[in-house]
């Protein structure tokens, strides 16, 4: 039964999760809050989940691990820093309706999704179209579309013409600070909603919002998923001759895959930012597409097949990796490797991955 | 079309990079401000900085595996080799011989790793190299931050954190720096100038450059070619292609180990963390942009591809600066174009491989072909 169980779960999940057992156990062991860890591993799942869940389409649909997930990552940011500067026209625009007072945080969050979805809605057209051109490459070429789309945002952070003084640079009056704090704007207003802490422990936060937030985002793509173009999107991805045969239009679904994987990204680091209070901008997107590629891989999915199961357990192994090796192994060795790790497992998953559809397709 | 319409509007899009950047480089130099002899004397250090590095990428290119995004491991190699070297105090000369005396066992190994890897991922080749080179980096940090000075001997103090193991973030490469460039001092007066040539580099890299001609009419460099055209065909000729392919990756990793250690004497320092990084990037960044495609590069292409990537880097955050009052626009727009161009020139390969193939597909259904294809 065992023996059954690792065959399901395969052998690189069995081992990082006996890993990450194996840290938990120890952690009191070497003076690290068990509870405090939890509760960071909760917030960093939670922080990272949906943009876990924006490689879910275009791995369905084919197109491979979604390395370009830095332009969805940019759709968002701009919804964000746009939320930003408008926040004191929407309120006022919105006061009208409801209390401003005590909907003005979600109402500013709402806008900023609002905002960045058709952003995010027209790069990912652009970028799917350009994707079809490539097939076969797709991967490599996402990495770069993604990097010179954060290269060229750098130029253009420095010349929108963005006037809201907390986020422009002081001394010259113009260009966007490298961070932007969003407290006093939507800080924690997913996190803190409905949050508490269970059995009494102080140190135990559980960001409920944030979670049930995962679960609705999960539970959309779930739902579309089944849906009839869901379903023509991954007969696409796994077998486009046959999908064509059936009277799909291949590429179109393929570019309705890259679509909502970029606004599914624009999401997600929306969701991270609230949660970490920071909108970091410039170089800030620039490796944001590793990690989460990384966490669906180990979540159990491959090239071409993931589910929404491989987004939360991938994610929950990863970002409980990344809580745990800093403060354990850390008071253990007393060095920090968590870098050096993060670097080994992160990569070498992909790597599995991507040397391992190789031998399946044989 | 006329035939000579038609080859020069070939000439024109097979060309496009290059002439794309002389033609922004012509507008960025005289905004920039620079003087003529600084500029030739910043490229000709630069071209002896870099052309080592970039021309190690030929070799897989030719055996049709891309660019070898792997080549970062090389260069981890390099500079495991002179950390080596800078503990055990050697210099000059010497010291850089025995630094790659060092790195080259370290680059083969790690280039027969990466070969076996590629052939199981055959078609990702270049995802699968990036992704790897990022592995090793993590690997490389392991080593050079835990266990040197703690499994591997390494007792300079100047070169230990304060914690008594793992390496510096900068280490001082004071003993090496410059000797190759140095060693046969040449200058000349260049329009109001001195402009020192580097000659020993330059004869280095000429060398090279000879080793590549003579390379690819062995037998093993023809073994290459074919395995670059087909794979099946070449097969079935007896070409052992797994085999060829990884001796590809070895050679362009252990050449990308040399090239990193000339790199790093002309710098001067070596950043132990970050100065890998970039090697890769910028080398086939300027190769791209030296007209290089991913199935076709020439010796031709890393010389105007240094020159040109180059020119734009010294010129372009002074333009930035003269022209919008910010060098940081120019700096960004810099590194917006090196990825940019790795972009575009992977999007044009991909794009015409999938004609080249669409258009094979038809030949074989015939004229006849399929009726239906050609109502829709």
């Amino acid at each position: 039964m065992i023996k059954k169980f690792i065959e399901n779960a395969g052998w690189p999940r069995v081992i990082i999760g006996l890993f990450l057992l194996g840290l938990f156990i120890a952690a009191p062991f070497v003076g690290v809050r068990v509870d405090t860890s939890l509760s960071d591993t909760l917030v960093r799942f939670g922080m990272n989940a949906v943009m876990v869940l924006a490689m879910i389409p275009m791995v369905q649909s084919g197109c491979g691990l979604n390395f370009g997930l830095p332009l969805g990552i940019i759709a968002g940011l701009l919804g964000a820093t746009l939320s930003v500067e408008l926040n004191e026209k929407i309120l006022a625009h919105c006061a009208q309706y409801v209390d401003a007072a005590a909907w003005g945080a979600p109402i500013s969050f709402a806008s900023a999704i609002v905002m960045a979805l058709p952003i995010a809605a027209v790069l990912g057209y652009l970028y799917g179209k350009l994707l079809n051109r490539v097939k076969g490459d797709e991967m490599m070429i996402a990495t770069y579309v993604g990097f010179s789309s954060v290269a060229f945002m750098c130029i253009a952070w420095l010349l929108l013409p963005y006037k809201n003084p907390t986020m422009i640079w002081g001394y010259a009056g113009a260009g966007l600070r490298t961070t932007i704090s969003v407290n006093g704007y939507w800080f924690h207003v997913l996190s803190d909603f409905l949050a508490f802490t269970p059995f009494g422990l102080s140190h135990l936060y559980v960001p409920t919002g944030m979670l049930l937030f995962f679960a609705f985002m999960a539970f959309l793509v779930w739902l579309f998923m089944r849906s009839k173009t869901g379903t023509a999107m991954t007969a696409v991805g796994s077998n486009p001759e046959f999908a064509r045969a059936s009277g799909v239009n291949v590429d179109r679904m393929r570019v309705i895959s890259v679509m909502l994987s970029t606004m599914l990204g624009a999401v997600g680091i929306l969701v991270y930012e609230q949660s970490f209070g920071f909108i970091q901008l410039y170089m800030g997107p620039f490796y944001m597409a590793l990690p989460a590629v990384a966490s669906i891989l180990l979540g159990g999915a491959s090239v071409n097949k993931a589910s929404i199961l491989n987004v939360a357990v991938g994610t929950f192994l990863f970002q409980g990796i990344l809580t745990m090796t800093p403060s354990v192994i850390n008071s253990v060795l007393q060095t920090d490797m968590s870098e050096v790790i993060r670097l080994i497992v992160s990569n070498g998953m992909i790597l599995y991955a991507l040397t391992r559809k190789v031998r399946v397709k044989r | 079309m006329n035939k000579t319409g038609k080859s020069f509007w070939a000439l024109l899009a097979d060309n496009a990079v290059p002439i794309v950047f002389i033609v922004i480089s012509a507008i960025a130099i005289p905004l920039s401000g620079f003087s003529a002899s600084y500029l030739v004397q910043e490229l000709l250090v630069r071209i002896g900085r870099n052309s080592f590095l970039i021309l190690s990428l030929l070799i897989p290119i030719m055996a049709g595996m891309g660019l070898n995004f792997g080549m970062v491991l090389g260069a981890m190699a390099g500079q495991i080799g002179l950390i080596m070297v800078s503990d055990w105090a050697i210099v000059g000369i010497p010291g850089m011989v025995l630094a790659m005396m060092v790195g080259t066992p370290i680059a083969a190994v790690l280039g027969v790793f990466c070969g076996s890897v590629l052939n199981r991922a055959k078609g990702q080749e270049m995802v699968t190299g990036y992704i790897l080179g990022f592995f090793i980096n993590g690997v490389y940090q392991l080593v050079v931050l835990y266990l040197m000075g703690w499994v591997i001997p390494v007792t300079n103090p100047v070169l230990l954190l304060s914690r008594g193991y793992g390496i510096r973030n900068a280490v001082s490469l004071i003993g090496i720096r410059g000797v190759l460039d140095n060693l046969i001092p040449v200058s000349f007066p260049f329009m109001g100038g001195v402009v020192r040539i580097p000659l020993a580099t330059l004869l280095v890299i000429a060398a090279f450059c000879f080793f590549i001609v003579w390379f690819r009419r062995t037998k093993l460099g023809q073994d290459m070619r074919a395995i670059g055209q087909s794979q099946p065909v070449s097969d079935s000729a007896g070409i052992a292609v797994n085999k060829t392919r990884i001796i590809a990756i070895v050679i362009s990793t252990v050449l990308a180990c040399y090239g990193q250690i000339i790199y790093l004497q002309n710098m001067g320092t070596l950043n132990t963390y970050n100065s890998h990084d970039q090697a890769g990037m910028f080398s086939i960044a300027a190769l791209l942009i030296g007209g290089a495609s991913v199935s076709r590069a020439s010796i031709a292409n890393v010389f105007v591809g240094v020159i040109l990537f180059h020119l734009m880097f010294i010129v372009a955050p002074m333009a930035g600066k003269n022209l919008i009052g910010q060098a940081q626009i120019g700096e960004y727009f810099r590194v917006f174009v090196s990825y940019g161009i790795i972009a575009i020139a992977l999007v044009l390969h991909a794009w015409k491989r999938n004609r080249d193939r669409e258009a094979a597909r038809r030949s074989l259904r015939g004229p006849a072909g399929s009726p239906a294809k050609e109502a829709a």
